[in-house]
């Protein structure tokens, strides 16, 4: 896998490879949407159990932080990580298979949607617990400042009225640890509007601490790609903690059980029209020419991918009951 | 062999591990500059540098999340929280991250870290500065809980929490900390029980401090005609239950002696794995714990709250 500074470095060479990275972010996110809908409907057959978390109106987010992570990054995500995992390379029918409990998924049937554990995608883990993302992600880049990378943070704007955030962004900042805390705020902590729970603004929490903020259209590929990029180059470069605020918004509940009656009457509808997909198709049209017949191909491409991930992990094992989990590893 | 003080035989087992692999980092409150509240870690900042061993600030949550995350990511972090009544604070990184960790990923890695811990009553710290945390964690699957009671055990089984590739939560009691006794550098074997004393008239199974009680309550109760076998639990996750058994199949007889609330200690646990595995060989099994009630402050009060070796022999007797 190329480093960070090469996939920039690639990018940034003509407007031709720019349009077919740019293009290949538009179909990872095209990926995420439809990935979600399909997790929608199984939730609806009953065949993803428990709770699950879409989503659905973030994905410039996670595919714009990934595409500028190299192979010694590392990556933490919320329990609304399929996106991130996706966006990182983690094998969509085998996360598929994890939510429906298969032995072929990811961890075998044994995290489910909240706890998705794939290191050989870079992805630590993704926390269950609001703010874990944050602790896990501070320890991470205490290890990863030996080695060049840098840790990745997703985590929710709820999650900034944690102790964990307060006493790891001071942290992380006393050790100048190599760390980007990426903000991903969806407007809501569940059901609550966060300013109405939120004193300040996010951004200048972290600029207290002299912790570099970035606030961001998070719906844009191309502003969270380019602000990514920079945070993590300066990370990478010693000048530690790094902090972006990405406003976006979920197209969904929080979770299966949220129709979302919190929202205020006409605001759905304007993020719509905001929609990290539309504005993808826009920008790849008028950037660099891009035709509605190519985006639809990819989106076409899409869809076939999709529906065979759907049908194997439909048709993949359950693990059988028998099988008693090892408690400690040994050694 | 060499004798040492219980909190050198600790500061030992790290110095060796730091020394023995660069993974290795030790961090907590007042650890390094200064050496530790308790004088348990002087010298080892200065011989391994900020990057390998640091102060904290008072952040029990980022300290564990720092444990687990950079284990996760390749080091092998000791951690420091002063007092075991401050593990509430680090629950989440321990019971959520840690321990399931190995489990969660499907065995894609385990979490090899260490929380050092000063813990226990007697120091006249009061409710909120004198709890034993075992408890709290003993029904924890993925957590291995170490409690030495000797020099000798605190360097080898720290020794061996370092090099174990899962985390282990381990227990210093603040009593011991000026006890002496040999040690050695021998890198210890957790979730191994061990007879302190051989007899033949009764079990007493018991760890750190109350170890030592009930030793000194054998020798007691030896002039009385009861010949106590004693067994130091040294691991209590995962719980060495056949060597107790064995014991209990030649005395008959098995005393726990804890010190932690009744409800729901570990003494609770053995004296039910015995009945389930060896009812056939008892003939009595009881515990002694510390009441269903905060540590008290004032000294006489904290000092008959503790199970001491007078009211393990009068206990004995009395049966």
């Amino acid at each position: 896998m190329a480093s960070q500074t090469d996939i920039t470095a690639a990018a940034d060479t003509s407007s031709e490879d720019e349009a077919a990275v740019y293009l290949g972010l538009y179909r990872r996110m095209r990926l995420i949407r439809r990935f979600e809908d399909h997790v929608q409907t199984l939730f609806q057959q009953s065949l993803v159990h428990g709770t699950t978390h879409l989503y659905s109106g973030e994905e410039a987010g996670a595919v714009g932080v990934a595409s500028v992570l190299g192979d010694r990054d590392r990556v933490t995500a919320t329990y609304r990580g399929h996106g991130a995992a996706l966006a990182l390379g983690v094998n969509p029918e085998a996360l598929l298979a994890e939510l429906l409990g298969r032995s072929t998924g990811v961890c075998a049937g044994r995290s489910g949607s909240m706890n998705v554990v794939d290191l050989e995608h870079r992805l630590i883990g993704c926390f269950s617990i609001v703010g874990g993302t944050i602790a896990a992600a501070t320890g991470v880049g205490l290890a990863l400042k030996r080695t060049g990378g840098v840790a990745v943070a997703f985590f929710g704007e709820g999650t900034t009225n944690q102790a964990y955030f307060a006493e790891c962004l001071n942290f992380a900042k006393v050790y100048e640890l190599p760390v980007l805390f990426m903000c991903e705020n969806n407007g809501y902590g569940e059901f609550t509007p966060y300013q109405d729970v939120t004193a300040g603004a996010i951004a200048d929490r972290p600029r207290a601490l002299g912790i570099p903020a970035d606030k961001i259209d998070g719906n844009d590929i191309w502003t969270v790609r380019a602000t990514a990029a920079a945070a993590v180059e300066r990370a990478r470069n010693g000048e530690g903690p790094q902090f972006i605020e990405s406003m976006t918004y979920r197209f969904v509940g929080h979770s299966r059980s949220d129709p979302g009656k919190y929202r205020v009457p006409g605001e759905l509808d304007e993020w719509r029209l905001r929609d990290p997909l539309t504005v993808a198709r826009t920008g790849l049209a008028e950037r660099y020419g891009v035709s509605d017949d190519t985006l639809d191909d990819v989106d076409a491409s899409v869809e076939d991918e999709l529906n065979e991930v759907v049908e194997a992990a439909k048709a993949a094992p359950f693990p059988e009951p028998g099988e008693t989990a090892r408690e400690f590893k040994d050694g | 062999m060499a004798e040492l003080d219980f909190r050198g035989a600790v500061c030992e087992a790290l110095d060796e591990e730091l020394e023995h692999d660069e993974r290795v980092i030790f961090f907590g409150e007042d650890v390094a500059k200064p050496g530790g509240v308790f004088a348990v870690t002087p010298g080892l900042f200065e011989k391994y540098g900020e990057e390998r061993v640091f102060d904290t600030p008072i952040s029990e949550l980022a300290m564990a999340g720092t444990a687990f995350g950079s284990a996760v990511a390749g080091l092998r972090p000791v951690m420091e929280i002063m007092f075991a009544d401050f593990l509430p604070l680090v629950m989440d990184s321990l019971v959520n991250q840690a321990a399931k960790y190995w489990y969660l990923s499907n065995e894609q890695q385990s979490v090899p870290l260490v929380v050092r811990t000063a813990a226990g009553a007697g120091g006249r710290f009061g409710a909120v500065h004198s709890q034993m945390p075992v408890a709290w964690f003993h029904s924890v699957p993925g957590l291995k809980i170490v409690c030495p009671s000797t020099p000798g055990d605190a360097k080898a089984l720290l020794k061996a929490a370092i090099r174990d590739e899962n985390p282990v939560l381990f227990v210093e009691h603040k009593r011991l900390y000026s006890i002496r006794g040999e040690v050695n550098g021998d890198v210890g074997r957790i979730g191994e029980a061990k007879v302190v004393r051989e007899g033949s008239d009764l079990t007493i199974v018991s760890s750190m401090v109350s170890l030592h009680e009930c030793l000194a309550a054998a020798e007691t109760l030896s002039g009385k005609g009861v010949d106590a076998e004693v067994i130091d639990v040294r691991t209590m996750r995962p719980l060495d239950t056949a060597t107790i058994l064995e014991s209990v199949e030649k005395t008959n007889r098995l005393l726990v002696v804890e010190e932690g609330p009744r409800t729901g200690g570990w003494a609770g646990e053995i004296l039910a794995a015995v009945t389930e595995d060896g009812l056939g060989h008892i003939d009595d099994i009881w515990r002694i714990a510390t009441p269903d009630a905060p540590v008290p402050f004032s000294p006489p009060l904290e000092d008959a709250f503790l199970p001491g070796a007078d009211a393990v022999v009068e206990s004995v007797l009395s049966r």
